[in-house]
């Protein structure tokens, strides 16, 4: 028996998954870690008083909902933002309403466990995107965040590019921005074209990278760079 | 209302000082980023005062050189139990303001 | 005299003139800025704290407190603090008032920099003399054009 848990161990060895906090500065972890100072705060207390004033009615218990998102249902993606736009199909992606609404229900996920419940079967084809090569750079995502991170890309560390941070706010934006911004941000530094927030596309990497992330804790709102 | 935090210990002693923090969502454009091809106006926050029952306690000229959604520490002295009102005014001439309320025991 | 009295030597003080900084070595009186709130007055480097990082990763938000040396009383208080950035389009970042009400003359932000410079703060104190610190940033330049 005990010959046969050695054997686990060369597969328990695989990489460790890390947030991308680990890879940030000083700064930014003690701008994540003081509420007082996190400026993307300001969008949670926007959305607690949204939440309060339109969802409220409906929906008591707040804690836990972020954290089974994005997910498959009835064999379509359904991320945060889809499922926040229930009641309210025009509202428009990153706008100010949405991001308030994501971030408060994110931030009463903080500490949680990503999604964990996502079926192998159900990220083929992100995976297949992840590992897509895109652009005039023609690089795939793998290319940076697997096969170089914690390596250097200038005097900028590359991370794992796991999700669990986001909504974060990014101080490149100078505001709070979701996960699909984030993905479209790198696409232009790669100088492919950009697909739309909510598309497909965009659904079936975030559905791939919160599998990929294997619980990683909620950290919104995260702090970047 | 405009949306900021501010952040004051639970309560205080008569004749303490206290920490006051205060964050402003506000994007302090600088008037040099460009959005689709096109400048983005300036538009800061440029004064900010911050007044204790009443009386001013600390005042602020802000420029762009401050980030954006900007924060501000600073301490003032606690009499009473009382309101700090905080009021501002960017670029475009848009004020806001935010309460808050400093107890002393 | 013995070779131990030798040793002796070092705890001979040699009474020595202290140099202070030079007036006006963090800035120029006839910088327009400066002059703007000096009126060519003289600012003495000293009783001022900047607290910076040496190094930021990116110029966007940078953690900054600056703090005065003063009793804060109504005889002697500081009545405002001017911040320079240098290198930035726009040098004049902030100032900072008080009055014989504040505590203290500390105030912390984040300011934005348009890559590695000098910072500069003057105090103005209620008995009309300035002083005046700086300190050098280096801030590392983004990798990635991020365009959205």
């Amino acid at each position: 028996m005990r010959f046969a848990l050695l054997l686990l161990f060369p597969v328990m060895a695989a990489a460790q998954t890390k947030s991308g906090l680990d890879y940030a500065s000083d700064e930014i972890r003690k701008l994540q870690a003081s509420d007082a100072e996190n400026p993307g705060m300001l969008w949670v207390d926007q959305g607690a008083a949204l939440f309060g004033k339109e969802c409220a009615a409906c929906h008591q218990k707040v804690k836990g909902i972020a954290a089974r998102y994005p997910r498959v249902e009835k064999e379509k993606i359904v991320t945060l933002e889809q499922m926040v736009r229930h009641r309210k199909p025009a509202l428009v992606y990153e706008s100010e309403e949405m991001l308030a609404l994501t971030s408060y229900l994110a931030h009463e996920s903080r500490e949680m466990k990503m999604n964990t419940e996502i079926a192998e079967k159900d990220i083929a084809r992100g995976k297949t995107e992840y590992f897509r090569r895109r652009g005039q750079m023609n690089l795939s995502c793998s290319h940076c965040h697997d096969a170089s991170a914690g390596k250097k890309l200038g005097a900028e560390t590359v991370s794992q590019g796991q999700p669990n941070g986001y909504p974060a706010y990014r101080l490149e934006w100078q505001k709070l921005g979701s996960l699909h911004r984030r993905m479209r941000s790198c696409m232009f530094g790669l100088h492919a074209e950009l697909p739309p927030f909510g598309s497909e596309l965009l659904n079936e990497l975030e559905l791939y990278l919160a599998w990929r992330a294997k619980g990683l804790p909620i950290e919104s709102p995260a702090v970047r760079r | 209302m405009a949306i900021a935090r501010i952040r004051l210990p639970e309560n205080a002693r008569r004749g303490e000082t206290v920490e006051v923090r205060l964050v402003i969502q506000h994007p302090m454009e600088t008037g040099f980023r460009r959005e689709n091809g096109e400048r983005v106006k300036r538009n800061a926050i440029h004064s900010l005062v911050c007044r204790y029952q009443g009386a001013e306690v600390f005042r602020a000229t802000l420029s762009t050189g401050i980030a954006a959604n900007p924060t501000l520490r600073f301490f003032l002295r606690a009499v009473e139990t009382g309101d700090l009102d905080f009021w501002w005014l960017d670029d475009d001439e848009i004020e806001g303001t935010v309460k808050a309320r400093l107890v002393v025991t | 005299m013995k070779r131990r009295d030798l040793f002796a030597l070092p705890l001979i003080v040699i009474p020595v003139r202290v140099f202070a900084q030079a007036p006006n070595s963090h800035i120029s009186t006839t910088d327009p800025l400066v002059f703007s709130f000096t009126k060519g007055r003289d600012v003495l480097p000293g009783k001022v704290k900047i607290e910076l990082p040496a190094l930021a990763d990116n110029g966007h938000s940078v953690a900054m407190t600056v703090r005065v040396d003063s009793p804060m009383t109504e005889a002697s208080h500081v009545r405002a603090v001017h911040m320079i950035a240098e290198k930035n389009p726009v040098r004049d970042m902030a100032v900072f008032y008080f009055g014989p009400n504040s505590p203290r003359a500390e105030v912390g932000t984040r300011i934005r920099l348009n890559g590695s410079q000098r910072i500069v703060a003057v105090a103005e104190l209620s008995d009309g003399t300035f002083w005046s610190d700086a300190v050098q940033i280096e801030v590392r330049e983004a990798a990635c054009t991020d365009g959205g």
